[in-house]
């Protein structure tokens, strides 16, 4: 078994795709069995829709890989995942597949995800990721400014607001961390001095490290961040975040009587603490230098955050647009066209500068509406192409020639696994007393703060919300999620008591009738009828003893039967199968 | 304090501590942060063994809460009503001059096996501030969350490739401070769960209750199987990487590992020593987990140690248990041959007041104490029948010899072959060592020499 085999199976499919074979992928016929089903592609002609196609499949050609298409069921669970964080319910999944406009059914589907409520709590997720919303270590927003924060974020992405607008609110703001939402981009930062708030926004806004940068570059942009100050107020842990021309941001008071002060900039190294003085700095005019060698001398009467924004929020930046176009084209397609998407620079150009420029120059006409660039990217074929990888080389990786493999986010997953089985699961912050609890039917997507947690997403990778780095939310398997996955009485009791998986195994319908609500309910997809045979076999087997015959006047002992039978713990592990199969666990 | 500092110190501060010690002051000359990283990667890389190990595995009792030191280890038989309550009475031990409380008459026969540090002190008495302290040697309240003792064991045995995970805790988490700290998911304890005293010990995604073998090997069976797309993705890195992760989680369910955990393998005689509760259960599957190879072991003593009130009645409950399941760990390591290479160390957070809190609402209690308690330390290097430093004749402070948190850490490090001053992998690359060096001001009195 191994690559040659499914290669060949692959090749063995595209023929019979090409030669217009009609192919009932769902249906599984004789021939198909022989390979495994093949429920995961579309049978047609592949042909480019649009401009990211054209300049996609262009470049798939040059590297002589023909993608396939993936089916109408992978296609309804996958534009879930990755639209709303969540999949489907066995009647949307099955409503989706069994929907006979075939032309436009998957527009249709991105068009009403899009305007679903789970739209913002997922990217208002994947928001608190980048900008590190979380009360307590390492970022220490406090709980108020996390939720006042996440609440501005989420309103944001309900409204649509510009991408444009939703940077320049959090770079210029001013005001209490508690009802100005924006103003906490600068208070969730580790390191809250000139350097390091440059540092937090070329990473969020420009995708770029500034580890490796010159010192003089770093400092040169720092100086647009030397002039805010955080204050405490008479309120528990309320902070004011404001433009202070005649100071740093070296704050010495403290809203803790007796403690020093929340504010101070800890220096998480061993260095000596540099004293600022404030008055040395503003004796001679302050000169910012821009990212791209630009000097700008800074006038006492503006905002020097201001400065900044009105020359990185443009679309004549070179950064600003291609970051953010590149960020959710690798959200959506598991892979940006830098990668990694927070990694720019002149030493790792995009795989595909068309692509790149396409899109930056599609966000501007569409004035910055994130909304359209979904749409644009998810209505692509190249966003639905089969996730069978044809060729598993990193050029192929690289350009995009299957959908990207990717186990379920941790919080996506469990969120997936309680609405399936109709299980809550509980999640609490320990700090600061007294604990934080969610109400029990809130999903993990929908957390604001990254101090609330559960075992459960710290074990499947959970970002910690540290450093705002992509890389830093860990999908990678390891054993002791298995354990977990498999074994655990965490995932156990939901298959075998949660509500919704009761209602599927102990419903008393036909065997076939349950295997597929399971399959819909789980897989968002109907069993091929290999599956439902599979499924029907397995059992317990029971003794039964037969009756003796009267034969001639004596009873005469006849052999014991064994016959099958589907005990409500054969219908548990029939789901828990489904539950521990890559299909679910990944998004495909 | 301060004048002994330097000379007792004098041997631990190893020529790269110089080193990294002049960096600091380097860099902060040149006062540009982000660069010490970097600067320091070249002189602290790669952490290399400070001495050849005598300790493979630790064994920890953490008696969380906080366990009295005058009412068991440092009995003070002389100190009246008013500080003894109802245990007045010290036993003998077989060490000469050694004494312990009247609760403790099986450990009292294995004295000769371990020493007690009766000057320890750290004077912090919050339950998550000290209990950090304990399993970190790290001041609570720093910008960085550091890894627990049982962590950085986790990422410095390397040599350790068992299937069981090498930080293992018996049955929950310390938990209420961050274990793992910084370094992520992967350094946390893996709890066991479940009961090692019942019928069959349910170690959580090892052990599952209802699930026979047989059924694990039908559902097992059943997933590959079933498992369409998996199969037909099978070359893909993203697949063999999933499945090389659950064949090493299914050595453990239907394998090896979860043998270890199966205390039916032992004779009954035995398991009747260990004493038939939670505690004397999980001392046994401890040392059968370090005849596996884990490196850390810790036992969290199921029901606590933090008596405010109703404190004579829950000694005498608890103590006879610890004292039955400690003494027999002993004896059975040493019958083994594995004290030699096996630290055992039991201790709370902190101690308790030496003086009863007599007066309502305790009626009888005592409170959390730091100023001074009790440690017992044995084997991996660690010589038996002794004792370092003492407290007052009340049990309030220390008398001679006081041992901080960094001085006991310390010394486990540098038995087990774990390089205190070595540098942690911090996820941005920030400055991070095991331990805290005196420059940081932490308080120090040197390793145990005495007893090493």
């Amino acid at each position: 078994m191994g690559f040659d085999v499914s290669v060949e199976a692959a090749d063995a499919v595209k023929k019979a795709l090409i030669s217009a074979v009609v192919f009932l992928a769902v249906a599984g016929g004789a021939a198909a069995a022989e390979r495994g089903p093949n429920v995961f592609e579309a049978s047609g002609e592949l042909a480019p829709d649009g401009q990211i196609d054209k300049i996609v499949f262009a470049k798939l050609a040059s590297l002589k890989i023909e993608p396939a298409l993936c089916s109408d069921a992978v296609f309804v669970r996958r534009a879930y995942l990755d639209i709303i964080g969540t999949v489907p319910t066995a009647k949307e999944a099955k409503e989706f597949i069994e929907d006979p406009d075939t032309k436009n059914k998957r527009r249709l589907l991105v068009d009403r995800l899009l305007e679903r409520e789970e739209y913002a709590d997922y990217w208002a997720m994947r928001w608190g990721d980048i900008l590190r919303i979380k009360a307590e270590f390492p970022v220490n927003l406090w709980p108020n400014a996390a939720q006042a924060f996440h609440r501005w974020v989420r309103a944001s992405l309900v409204e649509n607001k510009p991408y444009d607008q939703f940077v320049n609110e959090m770079l210029t703001s001013s005001g209490s961390n508690f009802r100005v939402g924006p103003v906490n981009f600068y208070r969730a930062i580790q390191n809250r001095t000139p350097d390091g708030i440059a540092g937090a926004v070329a990473l969020t806004f420009m995708g770029t490290r500034t580890d490796n940068w010159p010192t003089n570059k770093i400092e040169g942009m720092a100086v647009f961040f030397s002039q805010i100050s955080y204050k405490p107020t008479s309120e528990w842990k309320e902070e004011h975040v404001f433009w202070n021309p005649l100071g740093s941001n070296v704050v010495t008071a403290s809203s803790v009587p007796g403690k020093p002060s929340i504010t101070s900039i800890a220096q998480p190294t061993n260095a000596v603490a540099q004293v600022f003085d404030p008055t040395e700095a503003n004796l001679k005019p302050l000169v910012g230098v821009f990212p791209d060698g630009t000097k700008v001398k800074l006038s006492p009467n503006k905002d020097p955050r201001e400065v900044f924004a009105d020359w990185l929020v443009t679309p004549k930046n070179p950064w600003f647009t291609r970051c953010i176009v590149n960020r959710v084209w690798g959200w959506v397609m598991g892979r940006g066209i830098v990668h990694e998407p927070d990694d720019f620079r002149d030493d790792n150009p995009p795989s595909n500068p068309a692509l790149l420029a396409y899109l930056e120059k599609e966000l501007i006409a569409a004035k910055y509406d994130l909304k359209k660039l979904y749409r644009l990217i998810l209505n692509s074929k190249t966003y639905q192409l089969s996730s069978m990888p044809k060729v598993t080389t990193p050029e192929a990786e690289a350009n995009f020639a299957s959908y990207s493999l990717r186990r379920l986010d941790a919080e996506v997953l469990i969120d997936a696994i309680n609405k399936i089985t109709g299980a809550t699961d509980l999640y609490t912050s320990p700090i600061p007393e007294p604990f934080t609890y969610i109400p029990e039917n809130k999903p993990a997507v929908a957390i604001a703060d990254g101090s609330i947690t559960s075992p459960f997403l710290t074990l499947f990778g959970r970002t910690a919300r540290a450093t705002g780095m992509e890389n830093e939310r860990n999908n990678k398997p390891v054993p002791s999620q298995w354990l977990h996955m498999l074994n655990s009485s965490h995932i156990y009791r939901k298959i075998n008591e949660g509500a919704k998986m009761r209602a599927i195994i102990d419903s008393g319908r036909k065997p076939q009738e349950i295997i597929e609500e399971l399959y819909l309910t789980i897989l968002s997809r109907l069993p091929t009828a290999d599956e439902v045979k599979n499924l029907e076999e397995y059992g317990t087997t029971q003794t039964v003893r037969q009756p003796p015959i009267m034969k001639n006047g004596k009873s005469v002992k006849q052999p014991d039967k064994t016959i099958l039978v589907k005990r409500r713990d054969d219908w548990v592990d029939i789901a828990w199968a489904l539950l521990n199969s890559a299909e679910f666990l990944y998004r495909h | 304090m301060s004048t002994s500092h330097s000379s007792k110190n004098g041997k631990r501060i190893s020529r790269r501590e110089a080193m990294r010690r002049g960096l600091y002051a380097t860099a902060g000359l040149m006062a540009v942060d982000r660069l010490i990283p970097n600067a320091l990667a070249v002189a602290s890389a790669p952490a290399k063994t400070a001495t050849k190990a005598k300790a493979k595995s630790v064994i920890q009792v953490f008696l969380w809460g906080g366990m009295s030191h005058n009412d068991t280890w440092d009995p003070k038989p002389d100190a009246g009503y008013e500080y003894m309550g109802e245990f007045a009475k010290a036993i003998p031990t077989n060490v000469d001059g050694i004494q312990l409380g009247e609760l403790f008459p099986a450990l009292a026969k294995q004295a000769d096996k371990f020493s007690l540090i009766r000057g320890m002190t750290h004077r912090n008495n919050g339950h998550e501030t000290a209990a950090y302290l304990m399993q970190t040697g790290h001041t609570p309240g720093e910008r960085l969350a550091y890894p627990s003792i049982g962590a950085v064991f986790a990422l410095f045995k390397k040599e350790y490739k068992g299937i069981i995970p090498p930080y293992v805790v018996m049955t929950q988490a310390q938990g209420r401070f961050s274990e793992e700290g910084f370094l992520g998911p992967k350094y946390k304890p893996f709890a066991t769960g479940g009961d090692p005293n019942a019928n069959r010990f349910e170690v959580e995604g090892v052990v599952a209750r209802q699930i026979t073998d047989d059924r694990q090997k039908n559902r097992r069976e059943l997933l590959n199987k079933m498992n369409t797309m998996g199969k037909a993705m099978a070359a893909s890195p993203q697949m063999t990487a999933a499945e090389e992760s659950k064949k090493a989680a299914y050595d453990l369910i239907l394998g090896k590992g979860k043998e270890v955990f199966d205390l039916s393998l032992e004779k009954e005689a035995l398991r009747d020593k260990y004493g038939r509760n939670t505690f004397g259960q999980e001392c046994l599957a401890a040392r059968r987990l370090v005849e596996a190879g884990v490196p850390y072991v810790v036992i969290n003593y199921p029901g606590g140690w933090d008596t405010h009130s109703n404190h004579f009645a829950t000694m005498r409950r608890q103590c006879p248990n610890l004292d039955l399941g400690l003494a027999t760990l002993l004896q059975d390591l040493k019958d083994r041959g594995l004290l030699e290479t096996t630290i055992v160390w039991c201790t709370g957070e902190f101690g308790r007041g030496p003086k009863v809190d007599w007066q309502p609402p305790w009626n009888g209690g005592r409170n959390h104490y730091g100023n001074v308690f009790s440690v017992l330390v044995a084997g991996g290097g660690f010589k038996g029948g002794c004792v370092v430093g003492s407290s007052d004749s009340k049990g309030e402070e220390p008398k001679d010899r006081p041992v901080y948190p960094v001085d006991l850490l310390g010394s486990i490090y540098q038995l087990a072959g774990i390089d205190a001053t070595a540098k942690l992998p911090h996820p941005m690359g920030l400055e991070a060592h095991i331990l805290p060096s005196a420059a940081e001001g932490v308080k120090s009195n040197g390793l145990l020499t005495e007893i090493m």
